[in-house]
């Protein structure tokens, strides 16, 4: 057992930081899920909604992106 | 960091083929070199040259398919700034087919193998999503004067919670540019990075090397699926934020 502890801590942190992504998994799949649940109801309004799935996928996803934004800091920057 | 060797047999680099190098000639990397990231991007202006220039320079009736290509893309571009920006967006279909198109190639190029994806470096999508914010703060001043400020005061709520709203807003609307710009980088670079582990765990299985590159071979196709919406996803938001620019009211 040897090392330097502030990698470690890097490491770990880097580690904890992609628990976020799971956050951003399950929001973009409630999304998803839940236009498609839409979209089944009334497939004749479904097409022109595309649009708006893409929209609140990106914003959904864009708080996952910030968690491996933080990883990647940790493993190059810090 | 994630290229060092593990020692036991794998011999992963993931990150490797995201490094920028000099193409002639030694010494480090300066403003002026002529790097890799220089020669991809190059092609993809190439590239789309030859499909928008080129590839349409007949001007068939019946269009060949490097036409149609072009005039589906054109299209598509058209009728998402109309729908999402309205009538008044169109005035800027020009810089966003540019962005669009620019993005989409760069992505595809970068899938081909050895080669590199330029939109995988915060660096390249940070200066495009910085772009992009400037374009829409600056059109919202100069469009609605001081009403553009109206994007963050929420009207529509209570009047106690508007402050506390209004710090909200601002602070997204300022990580704007972080996220428009990491949302593409990150998928690009993360989908390259693990194709790359899949590689890395082929060559140290032997015989179960099949199992790995058949994942290659899924995780490949997932990707071309992410380089194409990634680029939607890009345009989409510029709409959106151009359309914020245009129509500030909450």
């Amino acid at each position: 057992m040897e090392g330097n502890i502030a990698e470690l801590g890097q490491y770990i942190g880097a580690g904890l930081a992609c628990i976020g992504m799971g956050g951003a998994g399950i929001g973009v799949g409630t999304v998803a899920g839940n236009f498609l649940s839409g979209a089944l109801r009334n497939p004749a309004a479904a097409g022109a909604q595309t649009a708006t799935l893409f929209i609140g996928i990106a914003f959904a996803e864009a708080l996952g992106i910030f968690s491996f934004l933080v990883a990647l800091l940790l493993m190059f920057a810090v | 960091m994630a290229t060092e060797e593990a020692g036991n047999g794998f011999n992963i680099h993931p990150m490797d083929q995201f490094e920028i190098s000099n193409l002639f000639g030694d010494g480090g990397v300066h403003w002026y070199s002529f790097t890799n990231v220089t020669m991809w991007m190059g092609l993809a202006i190439v590239a789309v040259i030859l499909l928008l220039v080129v590839g349409t320079r007949k001007r068939a009736i019946v269009p060949s398919r490097t036409q149609s290509i072009a005039e589906m893309m054109y299209g598509f571009v058209y009728k998402m700034i109309e729908d999402i920006a309205g009538k008044e967006g169109l005035k800027f279909f020009p810089y966003i087919f540019t962005l669009f198109i620019f993005v989409l190639i760069s992505n595809f190029l970068g899938l081909l193998p050895m080669s590199f994806a330029t939109t995988s470096h915060i660096a390249v999508t940070a200066f495009l999503a910085m772009g992009v914010f400037l374009t829409v703060t600056i059109v919202g001043f100069y469009k609605n004067g001081m009403k553009f400020l109206g994007l963050f005061w929420v009207s529509s709520a209570p009047l106690a919670l508007r402050p506390v709203l209004a710090l909200i807003e601002l602070i997204s609307y300022f990580v704007r540019p972080v996220s428009h710009s990491i949302r593409l980088a990150g998928n690009v670079m993360a989908g390259h990075a693990v194709i790359k582990v899949f590689a890395g765990f082929a060559g140290a299985l032997g015989i179960w090397a099949a199992l790995p590159i058949l994942s290659i071979t899924a995780v490949y196709g997932l990707e071309v699926l992410v380089a194409g919406i990634q680029a939607y996803v890009f345009t989409i938001l510029t709409c959106v934020y151009l359309n914020d620019a245009l129509h500030p009211s909450h």
